[in-house]
């Protein structure tokens, strides 16, 4: 199979969404030539520096008819567009009775661990997921990049998908076709059988990369991706935990209120997964401070290999 | 009948609709029969219906927290607006919106709206739908004096202009943002000056005279379906009630002088264009008495629907969440 980058799987799924719909339309406040070449300056086009605006325009247009892809740049820039985004975008359907859906998917960058400092390096997935009405995707891989984004532009509602700045560049197989990925299930990139370690996008592979180094040691961890947190896909979650007994969430947004922690809630609220642990649960989580840019505090700052490690050890 | 007279009669009469929906939902509230909050609309009639004269079913519209106007003049069912202020199965968003959220797709009604100015990027998207379309069709945002203080209006009415959609900014000058008289939180009183800083004609009418609104509502959708872009209406009116109210209205600081210069029948719009449509020959006393009594037969009407319509059932609570 072909491999390609993240950054080139979302372009495949924009380029193929808009030439299958010429209702898919696409705004950003940066310009996008190998679609304006393609679709021309109507479908897709730059905006000014106005976040509300054109967060409010595109679910506007959803409204009326259309399919816009939104694009915020960086997750940091959606702040300036909350009133859209809270009162507007995630509640503008059940408010209104079901009467019109709102197809619109906001694109934006997440994550640190590239010295871009406090305001660019945020993982606010979780404020998100708070609002019900908004589905939420995260992919760890190109393909799922790619399968999702395809998925999100087809769905009928508001969709934030955040894309992990640190993988932009990752390279993985992405197959030919018209390759999509259904919101709502989780993925088990390694199976395994002593711990379930659950990863957000970059602590995917970082899990991934941990798996390979303890299997030296006989152990063995399944590693699961959720890839949307709205909807989470829980009964994968359970029933990998009551395969392994045991449960490691590492992600970079701090622990408070975290993905991290509704994951480990949906784990142990279910009576039976609950009684198929065998240790107390482990977040692997950002310390809860802004993201500091110099690399020394910033590597402290955010979850590694080794904390990932010490975490997975603790609980075997 | 002429068609211009009946279009005038039928302008006196949304007119008058809103007034006594609005006089009837303070009742309402104040007798504990609905619910929440409640922002009437009463002495602003003409803004919405001489705008809306100016469209077409298929132009959409958004509105504001101050909405029962705008969805009648836009020709909502009274019977499911008012199945919707008493929480009822059968309201326009089947309980689950209440006064500040009444909408109706079907009829380009896209949406009161609790959040000042929150509804125009979405008016803005609408008008870009529209743009896409060619179909000739337009958007109007109606929003308050107050949300010339928002980012929203600023960005809208820049991006708007730019990209020439066929929209029209309808600002309802009711002299107040909440509580505040509007010279006391604007740097400029001239709501029109902000047109031409982006680019855009403005035009400041009497919103309390219906067909001086419809005029210049005409032009502007004029403008916008041939292509000329946006523009601002800057319609002076006057909110002859309180702001808001929950179980009692919020305290009304304003003098009894003043309501009163504004209720006077040479400022209300109704009597004022009652009196031009006198005039002109065109209806008498008694014919305005006639559709006062209609109007009044129809909201006992829209009562009696709204009450006979059942609760919404708590086991639909997660219902329209999600499309399919």
């Amino acid at each position: 199979m072909r491999e390609i980058t993240v950054t080139q799987a979302l372009e495949e799924a924009m380029i193929e969404e808009m030439e299958r719909d010429e209702r898919v339309i696409t705004f950003a406040t940066g310009r996008a030539p190998a679609l304006e070449n393609k679709f021309g300056d109507r479908r897709v086009r730059f905006t000014p520096i106005s976040e509300a605006a054109f967060t409010g325009i595109g679910l506007g247009a959803a409204g009326s008819g259309f399919r816009p892809v939104v694009n915020w740049g960086m997750v940091t820039f959606s702040f300036v567009a909350m009133d859209q985004i809270v009162n507007q975008a995630s509640k503008i359907r059940y408010m209104f009775g079901g009467q019109a859906d709102f197809p619109v998917t906001f694109r934006c960058t997440t994550g640190g661990g590239i010295q871009l400092a406090a305001q660019h390096s945020q993982s606010p997935y979780s404020m998100f997921m708070h609002l019900a009405g908004l589905k939420i995707i995260l992919p760890s891989t190109p393909a799922d990049a790619k399968g999702l984004l395809k998925s999100a532009i087809r769905d009928n509602n508001p969709v934030v998908f955040f894309e992990c700045s640190r993988l932009a560049g990752v390279t993985g197989p992405v197959p030919d076709g018209d390759h999509t990925v259904p919101i709502g299930v989780a993925d088990v990139k390694r199976a395994g059988r002593d711990v379930t370690v659950v990863g957000l996008a970059y602590y995917v592979r970082e899990a991934l990369a941990v798996a390979d180094s303890l299997a030296k040691d006989g152990i063995s961890i399944e590693v699961l991706d959720p890839r949307t947190l709205v909807p989470m896909d829980a009964a994968a979650i359970r029933a990998s935990v009551r395969r392994t007994g045991r449960l490691v969430v590492v992600d970079e947004a701090p622990a408070t209120c975290s993905a991290a922690s509704e994951i480990i809630a949906l784990v142990t609220e279910d009576p039976q997964t609950f009684g198929a642990l065998k240790a107390p649960v482990q977040r692997v989580c950002a310390a809860p401070v802004p993201v500091p840019y110099s690399p020394t505090l910033e590597q402290a700052a955010l979850p590694d290999r080794g904390r990932i490690e010490a975490a997975i050890r603790r609980v075997l | 009948m002429s068609q211009d007279k009946v279009e005038l009669v039928e302008i006196l009469r949304q007119m008058i609709l809103i007034r006594e929906f609005d006089v009837l939902a303070v009742e309402l509230r104040t007798a504990k029969r609905i619910y929440g909050a409640l922002h009437p609309y009463v002495g602003e009639e003409a803004v919405a219906v001489g705008v809306c004269a100016a469209l077409r079913p298929t132009d959409r519209i958004t509105s504001t927290h101050r909405g029962h106007g705008h969805c009648i003049a836009k020709g909502a069912d009274i019977n499911r607006m008012m199945a919707e202020l008493f929480g009822r199965a059968d309201g326009y968003c089947k309980g689950k919106g209440g006064s500040m959220h009444i909408a109706d797709f079907a009829i380009g009604m896209l949406g009161a709206n609790g959040i000042v100015a929150g509804g125009m990027p979405i008016a803005c998207g609408a008008a870009l739908a529209a743009q896409l379309e060619d179909q000739g069709a337009v958007a109007a945002c109606f929003f308050g004096d107050g949300a010339t203080g928002e980012g929203e209006f600023h960005e809208t009415l820049n991006i708007a202009s730019l990209w020439k959609l066929p929209l029209l900014f309808v600002c309802e000058n009711n002299r107040y943002g909440a509580g505040n008289a509007v010279e006391s939180v604007r740097s400029e009183a001239d709501i029109s000056l902000h047109a031409p800083a982006y680019g855009m004609p403005g035009v400041s009418v009497d919103g309390n005279d219906v067909l001086a609104v419809r005029e210049a509502a005409r032009q502007a959708v004029e403008r916008a379906r041939r292509g000329g872009g946006p523009t601002l209406l800057h319609c002076k009116t006057f909110r002859w009630l309180f702001h808001a109210m929950r179980d009692a209205p919020q305290p009304d600081l304003r003098s009894a002088d003043l309501l009163a210069q504004w209720r006077a029948r040479d400022r209300d719009p109704i009597a004022r264009f009652e009196a031009v449509l006198i005039a002109r020959g065109l209806v008498t006393a008694a014919d305005v008495q006639a559709i006062r009594d209609r109007v009044k037969r129809d909201l006992a009407a829209a009562v009696e629907f709204a009450e006979k319509s059942p609760y919404p059932d708590p086991n639909d609570l997660l219902v329209d969440m999600f499309a399919e």
